[in-house]
């Protein structure tokens, strides 16, 4: 418990909360590579999840792809990238494999939502004579978003991880006080750096958490109020 | 190809450490999500809590998870049993969620018609429950599996040797080939474990076969 | 009017026909009640009116025009379709649910809103109900804002597949004479699908019997149907053997009661019209 109270000490130096490795500033990094990363992902992924789930072609093949990338290793991925591309593209690189890594999870989301429609609601916005351009914006995208968002968080767990394993390869963020600390032999250090890792973790997963209950549509939420878990 | 044939010995050897660092905590984490999934099913007003100290869990990641243990249980950051420990907790959290939804897929028409033949609580847990669950358990298993083998190559930013060790190696003295070997080879692992899983899963469940057959007939 | 000429459908190449070589004609402002067993085909020939199945073979014509010539989603939007479990969509209130027709005719949100309170009016909602989400309401309820919905296409034609079956039998008697009523003011051109005999008597002008494939066993009026059944198949479906259906005449004190195989009164026998 000493440690923690080391780390403690050392999260609330004022010392650690200014300059170019503050707490800040690391922490605004790593938020800004995970949200760029979320951001290129849902903008390929979403669209493509849709016309998967809109038209039912493909799925097997998204399965296959969410298979294949959860056995990759990221670490192993951006290793490989930054000698391919060379040091200085190492943004780049980690950018890359960050949306590579986000996109099968919030590609899953984006499908199971509109799989998870009940074939009655969907027969029926065609009986009532929807388009196939309506029925995707006004009953598949706005009844699949919570499960979407589900995917976006899973994502959100793996990029937070894998921008700090980023650090590694000399990209600033929080990961950045786990290396410091391990070549100082500075375990309090290290101990701050991953408590601040996971506490942003936590808050962007919760963040993300009530984002996805309040977009489950109001009469929806109501259903499944009626019928008790 | 040069670079993996050059290094036969040095893969063996840590393809084996990589297998042990990754099927341990499987193991042991699906030996205690049993029980746990088990209450968590049966007593619905520990489910929330369970799954919800489950998904926490899983946030963390990994990396900040190798820090945060070793004070926190008196154990060498430096050492093999921290990254298991950890790597435990990881597919814990994900197995406890299976084996509850594993466990409410089962229907409870089932599990009435066996307690009105005689069956009592644990042999319906043997014989009815786990066996109806065991398409949705094997499921979540591949999953568990499959991220554990990838998430192992974390522990050698740490210095705990795997094939990911091949990466920081590779990356640090410009090895290509090495990384890539390293990528390959924890693929291959995980597919082979993946493989063996459904392999087991069609000998323990051989009526699923019998029902997807009628299903397209 | 509808007129089925010949359709055959066929799901996949390997699978056997759904649909084998059907033919009717449903006259405007009619009722035509399709009625059979589980798998027979009822679904998927009620859905070759709007398109939502094309036929194999053979064609659906609407007024003497080939649907197979009609742009699928106008057809729908002209074309009220009512389903089981009233297909409602969860994130639309009950008055948004039956908007949704006449907006996607084109009327302005005022207008759509106006006439959707004025067909759940019509089909006998409580108007305090229209801003309520499906969620909250009853089975019943929410199989008349699905009726309802089917009522604001503008075409005459109504397409209902079984849209009383999940509902329990008291209601369902409630939802039925409610439609008798609705068709008595509207004159529509319904095509009526459902496993219930007695319903398919007591709502079809006209009933068609089907077995699987689509095959016609029987068609005619409930009377005629019921006077003389074609052959054993349909004998056996409404039930001609039963003793419920074995009425005779029981004089008793002058009074002529009615009363069926199993000696229970059923009412009595008067020379009034009705
Ligand atoms: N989309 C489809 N793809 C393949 N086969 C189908 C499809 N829809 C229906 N069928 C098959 O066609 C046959 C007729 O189905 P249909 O739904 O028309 O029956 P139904 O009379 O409406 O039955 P029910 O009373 O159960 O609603 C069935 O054997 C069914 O399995
Ligand atoms: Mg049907």
């Amino acid at each position: 418990m000493n440690l923690f109270a080391d780390a403690l000490a050392w999260l609330t130096d004022p010392a650690n909360w200014t300059g170019p490795f503050g707490i800040p500033t690391l922490t605004l990094a790593h938020l800004t590579y995970t949200l760029l990363a979320l951001v290129l992902a849902c903008a390929v992924a979403a669209p493509a999840g849709w016309a998967i789930g809109h038209t039912g072609h493909g799925r097997s093949f998204a399965v296959a792809l969410a298979g294949a990338a959860r056995a990759l290793p990221s670490l192993g991925l951006l290793a490989f990238l930054v000698l391919v591309l060379g040091v200085g593209l190492k943004e780049v690189a980690t950018v890359v494999v960050l949306v590579l890594l986000a996109i099968p999870p919030i590609l899953a989301g984006a499908y199971a939502g509109i799989d998870a429609i009940p074939r009655g609601t969907l027969d029926s916005a065609r009986g009532v004579g929807m388009t196939g351009w309506q029925r995707l914006w006004r009953v598949e995208v706005p009844l699949g978003l919570p499960l979407l968002l589900g995917g976006v968080r899973g994502a959100s767990l793996q990029v937070v991880s894998t921008v700090m394993i980023a650090a590694f390869i000399g990209l600033p963020n929080l990961g950045t006080y786990l290396i410091a600390g391990q070549r100082l032999g500075d375990y309090a250090r290290m101990l701050a750096g991953a408590i601040l890792v996971a506490a942003l973790a936590l808050v962007l997963d919760g963040v993300l958490a009530v984002a996805q209950r309040l977009a489950v549509p109001r009469g929806v939420r109501m259903a499944t109020a009626a019928v008790p878990a | 190809m040069r670079w993996a044939l050059d290094n036969l010995g040095l893969l063996g050897q840590l393809t084996i450490a990589h297998a042990r660092l990754a099927i341990v905590p499987v193991a042991v984490a699906l030996l205690l999500a049993l029980p746990l999934g088990a209450l968590a099913h049966r007593v619905p007003p520990l489910r929330g809590t369970l799954l919800g100290l489950a998904g926490l869990l899983y946030t963390i990641p990994s990396l900040a998870l190798f820090v945060l243990l070793p004070p926190m249980l008196g154990i060498p950051y430096l050492s093999d049993l921290n990254v298991i420990i950890a790597l435990t907790l990881y597919a814990l959290a994900l197995l406890v969620r299976t084996v509850t939804e594993a466990l409410e897929s089962v229907p409870p028409d089932a599990v009435a018609s066996a307690r009105a033949i005689g069956y009592n609580g644990t042999s319906i847990f043997l014989a009815v429950q786990l066996p109806l669950a065991g398409p949705v358990l094997l499921a979540g298993l591949r999953v568990a599996t499959v991220s554990t083998v990838s998430m192992v190559t974390v522990g050698a930013l740490i210095g705990v040797s795997s094939l990911g060790s091949l990466f920081t190696d590779g990356l640090q003295r410009r090895i290509v080939p090495e990384v890539l070997t390293g990528v390959v080879l924890t693929a291959l692992l995980a597919l082979l474990l993946d493989v063996l899983l459904q392999l087991a899963g069609r000998v323990l469940m051989p009526w699923l076969r019998a029902e997807r057959a009628v299903a397209t007939a | 009017m509808i007129e089925f000429e010949g359709v055959t459908k066929r799901y996949s190449s390997a699978s056997g026909a759904a649909v084998d070589d059907f033919s009717l004609v449903v006259p405007r402002g009619t009722t035509t009640v399709l009625v059979g067993s589980s798998g027979c085909g009822k679904t998927t020939l009620l859905r070759m009116v709007n398109r939502m199945v094309d036929p194999t073979r053979g064609r659906v014509l609407l007024d003497g025009e080939d649907v197979a010539g009609r742009d699928p989603v106008a057809l729908r939007r002209s074309v009220g379709y009512v389903m089981q479990n009233s297909g409602l969509l969860p994130h639309r209130t009950a008055a948004q649910n039956v908007a949704v027709v006449p907006r996607l005719a084109g009327r302005d949100r005022a207008a759509a809103r106006s006439r959707s309170l004025e067909l759940l009016e019509l089909v006998g909602l409580d108007p305090e109900l229209a801003d309520r989400y499906p969620a909250q309401l009853s089975g019943g309820q929410q199989q008349r804002v699905g009726v309802a919905r089917g009522l604001a296409a503008e075409g005459d034609v109504l397409l209902m597949d079984e849209p009383f079956g999940a509902v329990d039998p008291v209601v369902r008697g409630e939802l039925q004479h409610e439609l008798l009523r609705i068709q008595r003011e509207l004159s529509r051109t319904i095509l009526f699908i459902t496993h219930d005999v007695e319903e398919a008597f007591l709502l079809g002008e006209e009933v068609v019997i089907l077995s699987r494939g689509g095959h016609v066993e029987q068609r005619g009026t409930p009377a005629d149907v019921l006077a003389a059944p074609a052959n054993e198949f349909v004998a056996a479906f409404v039930g001609a053997h039963r003793r419920d259906r074995r009425l005779r005449v029981d004089e008793r004190d002058g009074v002529r009661l009615v009363v069926d195989g199993r000696d229970r009164p059923l009412g009595v026998l008067t020379d009034e019209a009705p």
